[in-house]
């Protein structure tokens, strides 16, 4: 018999209901909490930290943290989508609060009076405020923490944080500053060699020949090839001699069935030609189109890199018949059970552990390369590989984001506001993370694993092509027309946001030719059309930040605009204002943010997210754009897909909203959105006429401004 | 095998290599230990890999070691420790300057080299200093802020 649902168990705390998974006493004086999260440079342990010590009543120094590895942590899948505050971190509280209750009513029956008479001060049990010999270590022997969570135990009231809710420091920071070893690519194992992959110039090629003699003589160094169907790849005790071997391979060996690609398919337009599956989402059709006032606008985005600051990088060991995987992937339990499926293991026989890398923001090489150093650490066992992709390999192989079209149709009322609302939305997926997708190398192996049919990600996930995809604003009747286009000419997944950027560039970017239509000011625009008060309190403040006056002339070369998203409708509401010179080229003077992210468990974390989201996002506004060629990703490196430098990026000033709330809302994707369409605002409002493809490079922009001249 | 000698932070040191055609950024993670100067491109492109060769900003990713035979290398190791930090390191924290933080020790470099020659940069100057390092994660504010501050520290240590 199984025991009764508890309804007031959430996420992965419902998943893992056992305390024990969660948190350990494994010494005096110290505890290990265990999260299924992993840090990606997001600060998220710090957070959880500040979490578990708030509800366990001790000084965070005493926490160690333990996440991401399938032996030790709770399966909470991938870290990803801003939710790991929302779900993961409120799953630890409650279960820190559980072991709190659990410990209060173990000291009670010791010192034989009421749970109420006691309290906890840095882990030591206190009695009507004094000192008792007990605390949490004396009590941990007598406490069965394989307890299952009830739910039933009380949490700290907010009012009563002295932890969470104030900025704490990051507590990976100091590894980074003073150039510990702190990144997978720091690691080291005993006799750990090196390895490159040669790739598969497409899925499904076969290796036609591989000129052996000419590999070895560029590596000038002993190495040897290992092969596995049409997977390859060169093992060596150096690694110079290893990269130089698999640079060399790409010359010297030859392939069957290398289909070239068509490089106008780097157009986000090329996509309105290919077949799709189509769907509607929401109101029932309407028949606005044909109603004398209506307006619509079409609005694009190309393909963009997560372009990691490094390429990816694994490790791997096949030992007596278990191999461990070393990883800076987002999720050990999925990229686990991928492994498994491909290569024929069964999952208990396989250990993903989580060590942190470069900034991923999305499913980057990760997954690819933990799968390279698996296939090849199970050729050659006993003997750990370590693997790190080429510079170019990652931005060539990554997944990458899909491009997309966004048509916005609306019809208008007599006061030019919109009052039926469709977009129409073309895209990839942006879904191919292990579970959704098979690892890259996986294809060039004997049996591949089936491909998995078109999907993306699911509505209840919060979409992904369709994330945003409706706008926030009081409107009778919304639709989404989602045309997800199978095959696209690289593969595409999951970076920041998914579709919620494009989406919310063409949202508010539609909304500010309407009010330009109606003659009004886009804030006032706005805040007539939106009643929920946390989204009106987040524009106001953002425009009273920015002293937004209404009015001003455009086509002058400085612009300011305005955009405004809540993240999947359902997280964290942000406003931007940007404010920038628009000649040949743009400039950005001033960036502006308010945002409401919930409960900010470390607010300075909240913030550095928040303005991390806006700088990423202008970068991809201003200046990328994965580009091809027909043998495949010609934009290899960083002067082929340049980024935003320091000298261009803008001052930022990001405030957070208190919303009195104890339930944190995620912050990492929330700004993104907005910033972009902010941005696409400011330079209609500079140059006087509107650009709605991106990225708005110079080429893009001389060629509007000739031809609207 | 090759045998080379290098003044590295301070101290001279002898290293012997397989292969001679190994990075100064190779040697000095896989041979000498030292990880601190982080792997990014390869390409003398983002900046991770940044040195100080000689007193002066270099990337070392793509540079022969054989190149650097006999010369002053400072790496991010060589700035400061926990127990005695750097002004930069000290002002990275102070500020929460960095996400993943990867781009850190390249940048902490490079603006050693700016502060030998300059100690009281402008903002515009500090940014152009970093142009040649990369931060994809978007922690560009609170870097060019910690290095403000460092300036001011030194400048104050220095009175």
């Amino acid at each position: 018999m199984t025991a009764p649902a508890t309804p007031a168990l959430t996420g992965a705390l419902a998943e893992h209901p056992a305390l024990d998974q969660w948190v350990a006493f494994p010494a005096p004086g110290r505890i290990t909490v265990r999260t299924g999260k992993v840090e990606i440079g997001q600060g998220v342990l710090t957070a959880m930290m500040q979490f578990a010590a708030e509800e366990l009543d001790v000084a965070p120094q005493r926490i160690a943290i333990s996440s991401g590895d399938t032996d030790f942590t709770p399966n909470e899948g991938f870290t990803a989508g801003s939710q790991s505050m929302q779900f993961g971190g409120v799953a630890l509280r409650q279960a820190c609060a559980e072991v709190r209750a659990l410990f209060l009513q173990s000291a009670a029956e010791r010192l034989g009076c009421g749970i109420a008479d006691l309290s906890i001060a840095d882990g030591r049990i206190l009695r009507h405020g004094a000192p008792t010999a007990e605390d949490y270590w004396t009590l941990a022997a007598s406490v069965r923490l394989g307890t299952r969570a009830t739910g039933a135990a009380p949490r700290k009231p907010a009012g009563n944080y002295s932890t969470v809710g104030r900025s704490a420091a990051r507590l990976d920071l100091p590894a980074k500053v003073f150039g510990a070893p702190a990144f997978i690519h720091d690691m080291t194992l005993a006799g750990v060699r090196h390895a490159r992959a040669v790739r598969q110039p497409r899925r499904g090629a076969t290796i036609d020949t591989i000129d052996e003699a000419a590999i070895r003589r560029a590596a000038h160094g002993e190495i040897e090839f290992v092969r596995h169907g049409d997977f390859l790849a060169i093992v060596g005790d150096d690694e110079t001699a290893v990269e130089a071997a698999a640079v060399a391979a790409q010359t010297h060996v030859k392939w069957h069935g290398v289909e070239p690609l068509n490089p106008l398919q780097q157009q986000a337009s090329s996509l309105l030609q290919q077949p799709t599956i189509d769907r509607t989402v929401g109101a029932p059709p309407s028949d606005a189109a044909g109603r004398a006032s209506h307006y619509e606008a079409t609005y694009s985005r190309g393909y963009l890199a997560h372009a990691s600051i490094a390429p990816s990088c694994a490790f791997a060991e096949f030992r007596d018949g278990h191999l461990t995987v070393w990883t800076h992937a987002q999720g050990v339990f999925p990229l686990r059970a991928s492994l498994a499926q491909s290569l024929g293991l069964d999952p208990k026989n396989i250990s993903v552990r989580h060590v942190q890398g470069p900034g991923c923001y999305g499913h980057n090489g990760a997954d690819d390369v933990a799968a390279d150093a698996a296939i090849i650490a199970m050729q050659k066992p006993g003997t750990p590989i370590r693997v790190r992709w080429r510079r170019e390999e990652e931005f060539a192989f990554e997944p990458v984001s899909p491009a997309m079209v966004v048509k916005v149709r609306a019809a208008l009322d007599d006061a030019g506001r919109p009052s039926d609302w469709t977009a129409e939305i073309w895209s990839g997926t942006h879904s191919a993370r292990p579970g959704s997708g098979n690892l890259l190398a996986a294809k060039a192996l004997p049996n591949p694993p089936p491909e998995p049919a078109p999907h993306d990600v699911p509505d209840a996930g919060g979409g992904g092509a369709v994330r945003n995809g409706a706008p926030l604003y009081d409107i009778a009747a919304k639709r989404i027309i989602h045309h997800l286009v199978p095959e696209t000419p690289i593969r595409t997944s999951a970076l920041r946001g998914l579709g919620a950027m494009p989406n919310v560039f063409a949202i508010e970017c539609f909304i500010d030719e309407l009010a330009e239509r109606a003659g009004q000011d886009p804030v006032q625009y706005r805040l007539a059309i939106i009643s929920d008060p946390r989204a009106r309190a987040v524009i106001e403040r953002v425009a009273k930040m920015s002293a937004w006056q209404a009015g001003l002339p455009a086509g002058t070369g400085r612009g300011r605009g305005i955009g405004f998203a809540r993240y999947k409708d359902r997280a964290a509401y942000a406003a931007v204002v940007v404010e920038l010179e628009a000649g040949e080229a743009i400039r950005l003077a001033r960036m502006w943010c308010a945002a409401d992210v919930g409960l900010a468990v470390n607010p300075d974390g909240a913030i550095n997210q928040l303005e991390g989201g806006m700088i990423q996002s202008a970068s991809w506004v201003l200046k990328e754009q994965v580009r091809l060629e027909t043998t495949g990703v010609a934009s290899r490196d960083w002067e082929t897909y340049p980024v935003l430098r320091f000298s261009e990026v803008p001052e930022i000033t990001v405030e957070l909203i208190d919303s009195a709330t104890d339930v944190p809302l995620g912050a990492g994707e929330a700004t993104a959105g907005p910033t972009a369409a902010a941005i696409g605002n400011a330079v209609a409002h500079a140059l006087g006429t509107r650009i709605r493809d991106l990225p708005l490079t110079r080429e893009r922009i001389m060629a509007t401004l000739l031809s609207s001249e | 095998m090759p045998q080379f000698e290098l003044n590295l932070n301070g101290r001279a040191v002898k290293v012997t290599v397989a292969n001679e055609e190994a990075s100064l950024l190779a040697v000095l993670r896989n041979e000498l230990g030292l990880v601190g100067t982080r792997f990014g491109c390869g390409l003398e492109q983002c900046g991770c890999c940044m040195v100080l060769i000689d007193g002066a900003p270099q990337k070392s990713c793509a540079k022969p070691i054989w190149s650097v035979a006999g010369k002053s290398i400072t790496t991010v190791e060589g700035l400061g420790t926990p127990e005695r930090p750097h002004p930069l390191q000290q002002a990275l924290l102070d500020e929460q300057a960095g996400q993943c933080g990867y781009c850190l020790s390249g940048i902490l470099v490079s603006a050693k080299a700016l502060l030998d020659r300059n100690a009281n940069p402008s903002r515009a100057e500090i940014a152009q200093a970093l142009d040649d390092n990369i931060c994809r994660c978007g922690s560009h504010n609170r870097i060019l802020r910690a290095i403000e501050k460092a300036a001011a520290m030194q400048r104050e240590a220095a009175r």
